[in-house]
């Protein structure tokens, strides 16, 4: 090899070297530290600890709550999901551009905020609360209140995976099926379902996800009643807050691997399925 | 010789695809109930305020204070993971290492990882018994109950955007510019400055904007690590939840709708000054 060669592939090698370096160890302090911290502190007055504080019943009740919250979000995420690729998709009416585009808005709010609105419009005092108290029924510092904000926070990630797929797919398939006698219906489970089954199981895994973590939405409508209205994640605060440091780090665990579980799902889906993104 | 199709017949062709109405009806009602009618309350509520209260509330100084602490941290934490976003994409796109998978798979953590859940961990990582708080306590650094902690508060929830919005336009780069840069002698920096970068500066600064948007209103992951102390390490969402306690409504109307704006105003001038609208972002928030 030709020493000026030799020279640039030796630079080249330390450059990576360094980059790799400098990347990895970004990554880890960042990152990766924090992550081993949350277990470390949730066992380090041993398992015992651990399992006690997370069979403590507050603990259970905000775990069964955050398990029902997303058994009732996550369907009415697919549906609304699937109806908005629908028609955004198979069908061509003015303002289908802004719906895309309101679709993905609550992407863009803060937790806060969001929660705030839902106070306003859903309260006692805001205009749909109020018309509903009139006959004692309350949204809000509840499970629905709950539900709605978890449904905000994340009615974007079915609608926004199915909806390029869609476009992409087109309506021929689903046109030859109806040409041949099968009723909507038909056609919507034999021909599209299979054709966006990945992309709608990516897309419910990452609102699952995010329904089961919110915590700042969900602590402006929920009130924050103890053992009522803690959901996983506020439990975590209310232990912390409550100094009961080993408690708040075990929630804080099923949480993080809950978290973890959703990573390694995803990328089973996208190394199977590359066009899924 | 022209054909015209009867109307019957060109009708029956328009409406072979069925569900419109249910579809978009369903989509419609959700959109209004879940989306579009909490967000036309708050600038009702806003509207209802009127300048001069709005203003007084704005202006006060614990207000100004958290919007400060707010913004100067979630420009520091968009700096940070702007750059290092570079790099981390840059090494995942070009280099090949043992664990690149997992350096890929940890990126993402952030967006899946609650947010209460990163706040708790930071707090476990820098309070006096962390290992990294314990190492700082030594050269009398103090992140944990600072302005400091928020910062890095911020830069972990946003470190995904600065790395997976550049990250497919450098996998879409053409190599051979760079090469034929190089063969003409140009220096690895003049190939960064003048090939590589003027193809990533549209991303970069799409990136850059959503992490800053992101931090703005981060709640979750700092309000365990900050101290949350007026006039000091207190942040606008925690301000808002603090009015709403007080049953203050218009204030707490007059910081968030003012929080939202700034957020909405940064994407959308992003939007403009790289000249694309809309979707760019191809992983979930």
């Amino acid at each position: 090899m030709h020493p000026q060669v030799r020279a640039l592939v030796r630079r080249r090698r330390a450059r990576r070297f360094v980059l790799v370096i400098i990347a990895v160890a970004f990554a880890a302090l960042v990152m990766g530290l924090p992550s081993l911290a949350i277990f470390v502190r949730a066992f380090s007055e041993g398992i015992g600890a651990y399992v006690a504080s997370i069979n403590e019943p507050e603990t259970l009740h905000a775990i069964r709550l955050t398990v029902i919250t997303a058994l009732i979000a996550l369907p009415v995420n697919i549906v609304f999901g699937i109806s908005a690729a629908w028609a955004i998709t198979r069908f061509r009416f003015p303002g289908r551009r802004a719906l895309v585009t309101i679709i993905e808005l609550p992407f863009s709010i803060s937790p806060i905020v969001a929660g705030l609105c839902y106070l306003l419009v859903y309260g006692s005092t805001g205009l749909v609360g109020g018309f509903l108290d009139q006959w004692n029924v309350q949204l809000m510092f509840n499970l629905t209140g709950i539900v709605l904000v978890s449904l905000f926070v994340t009615c974007p990630f079915v609608a926004r995976e199915l909806i390029p797929l869609m476009e992409i797919t087109g309506r021929d398939q689903e046109e030859a099926a109806l040409t041949l006698g099968a009723n909507g219906w038909q056609t919507f489970f034999y021909v599209t379902l299979p054709n966006i089954r990945w992309a709608l199981l990516y897309g419910a895994i990452l609102a699952n996800a995010r329904v089961i973590g919110e915590f700042g939405a969900v602590s402006v409508v929920s009130g924050n009643i103890r053992g009522e209205t803690m959901t996983l994640p506020l439990q975590v605060q209310l232990l912390y807050d409550d100094y009961n440091v080993t408690g708040a780090f075990a929630a804080a665990t099923i949480l993080a691997v809950i978290a973890v579980l959703t990573l390694i799902l995803r990328s089973v889906i996208e190394a199977r399925h590359p066009h899924v993104h | 010789m022209t054909f015209t199709m009867p109307i019957a017949n060109r009708r029956a062709n328009r409406s072979v695809m069925p569900g419109f109405g249910l579809t978009l009806g369903v989509t419609l009602l959700f959109t209004c109930l879940i989306i579009l009618l909490p967000l036309s309350a708050l600038f009702f509520q806003l509207g209802q305020l009127g300048f001069g209260d709005y203003w007084r509330i704005i202006s006060s100084d614990r207000t100004l204070a958290a919007f400060r602490v707010t913004i100067s941290a979630a420009l520091t934490a968009t700096v940070f993971n702007a750059c290092f976003g570079l790099l981390l994409a840059w090494v995942i796109v070009r280099y090949r290492f043992p664990g690149k998978r997992l350096l890929d798979a940890l990126i993402d953590l952030p967006f899946a990882l609650p947010t209460a859940v990163a706040g708790i961990a930071l707090v476990a990582l820098y309070d006096r018994n962390g290992w990294m708080g314990m190492l700082l306590a030594e050269m009398n650094i103090k992140v944990a109950y600072t302005w400091w902690g928020i910062a890095i508060a911020m830069t972990f929830t946003s470190v995904p955007f600065g790395v997976r919005t550049v990250q497919p336009v450098m996998e879409s780069l053409r190599t051979d510019l760079e090469e034929a840069a190089q063969t003409l002698g140009a220096s690895d920096i003049q190939v960064f400055r003048h090939i590589i970068f003027p193809q990533l500066w549209p991303s970069f600064i799409m990136g850059a904007s959503l992490a800053f948007a992101r931090s703005l209103g981060e709640f979750g992951a700092v309000i365990f690590i900050a101290g949350n102390m007026p006039y000091k390490t207190e942040i606008a969402s925690l301000l808002i939840m603090i009015r709403l306690d007080e049953y203050d409504f218009p204030a707490a109307s007059a910081i968030a709708g003012t929080l939202l704006l700034l957020a909405l105003a940064v994407l959308i001038a992003a939007n403009i000054a790289t000249g694309r609208a809309g979707r760019h972002l191809k992983r979930g928030v």
